[in-house]
């Protein structure tokens, strides 16, 4: 399936860029599996993925915990802890 | 109510004034104003920069005042959040809640700036003159909104 991803702040930052769009084998993953799968890119991934720091993910712009599942077409962000106000 | 996420200053006593003469029933109108510190973490702010998620953001504002709204009697409200770049001195968020009686309008506007610091996604970055760094997350902004829920 396919979904695409942005990249917020910091981890926009460590990246280089802040937008992909992801071609996934399985259909439905949990955001745990994704931010796994991302890891599994190499070392600057695993820095950001590997759960050492706090990212925060949102499905079509609702905030969600690592359990929500992720579907084709759903547009995923990872962001850090949010520090606004 | 409505929210508003802009790059230009607000005037809080004009925002203030047409909430109220909208509607005779407002009998409080409680404010926040948020303003950019000259100094954060013993660092001194020269710029502070927010960075937001455009498509996510107006979203989780509407979300926060209708969930103060289904809290307590709130007859109108407003959220004001500037992105962009802000020095010290600068207004960064407004926070208005309207009711009949003040109680309502005090904890509701609490409400929204606790949930606004932990929900809405925004991020700061800040420049010194040591160098720039994002500001961290305080575990204190989640204590604040937590002690919502457990009400």
């Amino acid at each position: 399936m396919n979904i695409k991803v942005h990249y917020f702040a910091r981890i926009k930052e460590a990246l280089n860029f802040s937008t992909e769009e992801i071609t996934l084998p399985n259909g439905e993953i949990t955001v745990t599996a994704l931010k796994n799968y991302l890891s599994a890119r190499g070392e600057t991934w695993a820095n950001l993925f590997n759960g050492k720091q706090v990212v925060r993910a949102a499905i079509n712009h609702q905030l969600v915990d690592d359990l929500a599942q992720i579907k084709a077409g759903d547009e995923v962000a990872f962001f850090p802890p949010v520090t606004g106000g | 109510m409505a929210v508003r996420v802009q790059v230009e200053d607000f005037d809080v006593g004009a925002e203030i004034a047409a909430m109220r003469l909208a509607n005779p029933n407002i009998g409080a109108v409680v404010s926040f104003v948020g303003q950019v510190r000259d100094m954060n973490d013993g660092a001194n702010v020269q710029t502070l920069t927010l960075e937001h998620y455009p498509e996510m953001t107006e979203k989780s504002l509407q979300a926060i005042e209708i969930e103060a709204k289904n809290c307590w009697s709130v007859l109108d409200s407003l959220i004001v959040h500037r992105v962009g770049s802000l020095k010290p001195l600068d207004q960064i968020v407004l926070v208005l809640a309207a009711s009949a009686h003040r109680g309502d309008a005090f904890k509701a506007c609490e409400f929204m700036m606790d949930y606004l610091k932990t929900q809405a996604p925004f991020w700061k970055k800040e420049s010194t003159p040591q160098g720039e760094h994002w500001v961290d997350a305080k575990d204190s902004d989640d204590a604040a909104r937590a002690r919502w829920q457990a009400k």
